[in-house]
């Protein structure tokens, strides 16, 4: 098998917008990852400005063969532990996340669910385990929205837009059986036993990555609460709570100052806040509708 | 001495910033991963900016997002300052500011862009327990908790133990003096505390910052005594701008060896000057470094040194670190230990902290 990996490094220039993300890696899963999902997108030669290079590596000595594992580096340094080498794909996804997250590009990134309709979009922020990769796969796979993000939603303050950075929606334990049900979806790799449990991944819709030039302005803020076979309720929001509750997700918006804080201002005033609960996957897709149509 | 990396050296673009007009995209992607690894982003649109130069294209984001953070530090910096003043004004001893505050609150251009971690201050060795009692009652807390860490610090070390604040999570060193009391040079702070200056600001009686002199010998012996050299060429870059600045007014180059030779440190400036001079280019007058030079013997060690810096300074794109460089920054490293401390407590020193990182103790958060 060590044979076959490097046989297949990996070192290419992607385009995953709005950023340059060179990869590098000997991993064949990780390869194979980039194929199934990233086979769309632009990739650059050697001219092209990288925002970040990323490498996805064997672990060091022993771990190369002995319960083997995988490590991330950004510029050629290692911020995380290693994982268990099956991982290693999901370890490129989870890596670029905090690479985003933690760069300071002048744009303020939010832990949320974003899509839009036309240029109209939905923000759902929430903690891991609100519903929001679901609601995202729902939305964008059977209601026809566009996915900007499944977890980053990245603010542009001089524009005032939201910027699609689409990338595979991140599926966990129960929303893996029900985002496969759906008639478009296309199912990546499951991966038992990380530390977020079982995950998998779903493909952004075609779409959504052919329009990812194109930003949208938040028009609804939704915060899910998903609490099994409970009945629904909707509850609208002042903005200054909506305010702090983004804050709260958001994960630089402290590092911005001024900026940070003049741009969630802005980005709320056109919109209008709720907080959703929902029992079912159907139940939070008829509240979405009633918000977002009425 | 080329420094470049495809034909593109974060040095040249700071001391030229002309330099970057025209640039491709996969220029300008080394010179950010450059600067981004020298601590230097911010810095550099700085100076871009200061330029006039409109950077178009990705490499935009890079630096404004620097600048950006950099604004946002030097606030809470600010801040900080405000919170020392309170937590220290009744204490009625001077505080002086070192590096990073001490530019920023000054307002010099050094400060400019620049991206810092620690708030370092100065204050009499004398008032150091009513310094920490005080610091203790406003928040901060001691960050190394081990019984060695404490006493590695408190007796041999120019600084007690990190503090940081328990809501703010700043992290502030105390000095009491500028090397640590175990190393070769033993420099008097008395000296630089006296020729201090209290800044203009209202509401600040206590913060001092040290003369100009003081600021480039104090930048200069760090920097030349530090083991660890990631933010070197940072480091050599607030050296350079002070100079290119200080070095206008009259009898600043007098005043400098004056007050290094005074405070035995002509050996650690006159290094400092030569490197600065070979790696920036700063104009440095050579009776400067006439008056500062030791004799023969110590000559040709400093050149040897020279040699060992200029490798371990150059900017390192994404990946090009190569085996030279390794090999110097591990010598400085070594060099940088036995300049600290005499073998009799280093050799002991390093073999506790290798027990104590194979085995640490339980209980204890720190590696």
């Amino acid at each position: 098998m060590p044979s076959k990996q490097r046989s297949r490094l990996i070192d290419t220039i992607l385009h995953i917008p709005p950023f340059n993300v060179r990869v590098r890696s000997p991993f064949a899963e990780v390869a194979r990852h980039l194929d199934y999902f990233y086979t769309s997108y632009q990739r650059y030669g050697p001219d092209a400005f990288i925002d970040f290079d990323v490498q996805v590596l064997h672990g060091k000595g022993v771990r190369r063969w002995w319960r083997p594992q995988v490590r991330f580096l950004l510029d050629a340094a290692e911020s995380f532990f290693p994982l268990p080498a099956q991982q290693a794909a999901p370890m490129f996804e989870w890596g670029l996340n905090w690479c985003i997250a933690t760069r300071p590009l002048g744009y303020l990134v939010m832990h949320a669910g974003l899509l839009a309709l036309d240029d109209r979009a939905l923000m759902m922020p929430g903690i891991p385990g609100a519903g929001k990769s679901t609601l995202s796969a729902s939305l964008c796979l059977l209601e026809g929205w566009r996915l900007l993000s499944d977890e980053l939603a990245i603010l542009d303050p001089k524009s005032g837009q939201m910027l699609p950075h689409p990338r595979p929606i991140s599926l966990k334990n129960a929303s893996i059986d029900i985002v496969t049900g759906f008639p478009q979806a296309r199912i990546g790799t499951v991966y038992h036993d990380t530390r977020k449990g079982t995950i998998s991944h779903a493909a952004c819709p075609p779409d959504s990555v052919a329009a990812s030039s194109t930003g949208a302005r938040v028009r609804w803020v939704v915060f899910p609460r998903f609490e099994l076979d409970s009945a629904s309720s909707c509850e609208e929001l002042s903005r200054a709570e909506a305010f702090a509750l983004i804050s709260e997700q958001s994960f630089n918006r402290e590092r911005m100052g001024e900026v940070g804080f003049d741009a969630l201002c802005s980005m709320l005033t056109d919109a209008r806040c709720f907080q959703i609960v929902y029992g079912s996957t159907s139940a939070g897709l008829q509240l979405i509708r009633d918000i977002t149509l009425s | 001495m080329s420094l470049a990396i495809h034909g593109i050296c974060v040095i040249d673009v700071l001391r030229n910033p002309q330099a970057a007009f025209g640039l491709s995209e996969s220029q300008w992607s080394v010179l950010v991963a450059q600067a981004r690894r020298a601590n230097l982003l911010g810095a550099l649109g700085a100076r871009l900016k200061a330029a006039g130069l409109q950077v178009t294209g990705p490499a935009n984001r890079h630096l404004g997002g620097a600048l950006q953070l950099s604004e946002r530090q030097h606030r809470s910096v600010r801040w900080e300052i405000y919170q020392l003043q309170g937590a220290l004004g009744h204490l009625e001893i001077p505080v002086l500011l070192l590096k990073g505050a001490a530019y920023v609150m000054s307002e010099h251009a050094v400060g400019r862009g620049r991206l810092f971690g620690d708030i370092d201050i100065l204050v009499p060795r004398a008032a150091l327990g009513a310094v920490e009692s005080q610091l203790m009652l406003h928040g901060w807390v001691s960050a190394k908790t081990s019984a060695y860490d404490q006493r590695y610090y408190r007796e041999w070390m120019h600084e007690i133990p990190p503090m940081s604040h328990m809501r703010r999570g700043t992290v502030l060193d105390v000095h009491h003096t500028i090397l640590p009391l175990t190393s070769r040079n033993a420099p008097d702070p008395r000296q630089i505390i006296d020729r201090a200056a209290a800044l203009q600001t209202a509401g600040l009686c206590a913060i001092r910052i040290p003369c100009p002199e003081d600021l480039v010998i104090h930048s200069i012996t760090h920097l030349v005594h530090e083991g660890e050299l990631h933010n070197g060429l940072r480091d050599l870059n607030d050296i350079d701008c002070m100079l290119r600045s200080f070095g206008a007014a009259p009898g600043f180059w007098n005043r400098l060896s004056a007050y290094a030779g005074g405070n035995d440190l002509a050996w650690p400036v006159c290094f400092g000057l030569h490197l600065v001079r070979s790696v920036y280019g700063t104009p440095v007058p050579e009776s400067t470094l006439a008056e500062l030079a030791p004799n023969g013997r110590a000559q040709q060690s400093a050149r040897w040194l020279e040699t060992l810096y200029s490798l371990a300074l150059r900017p390192t794109g994404q990946f090009e670190q190569n085996i030279a460089t390794g090999l110097a920054l591990w010598l400085l490293y070594v060099r940088s230990h036995a300049l600290r401390m005499p073998m009799h407590l280093l050799v002991p020193h390093l073999a506790r902290k290798a027990w104590m990182q194979r085995f640490p103790a339980k209980g204890q958060g720190e590696k």
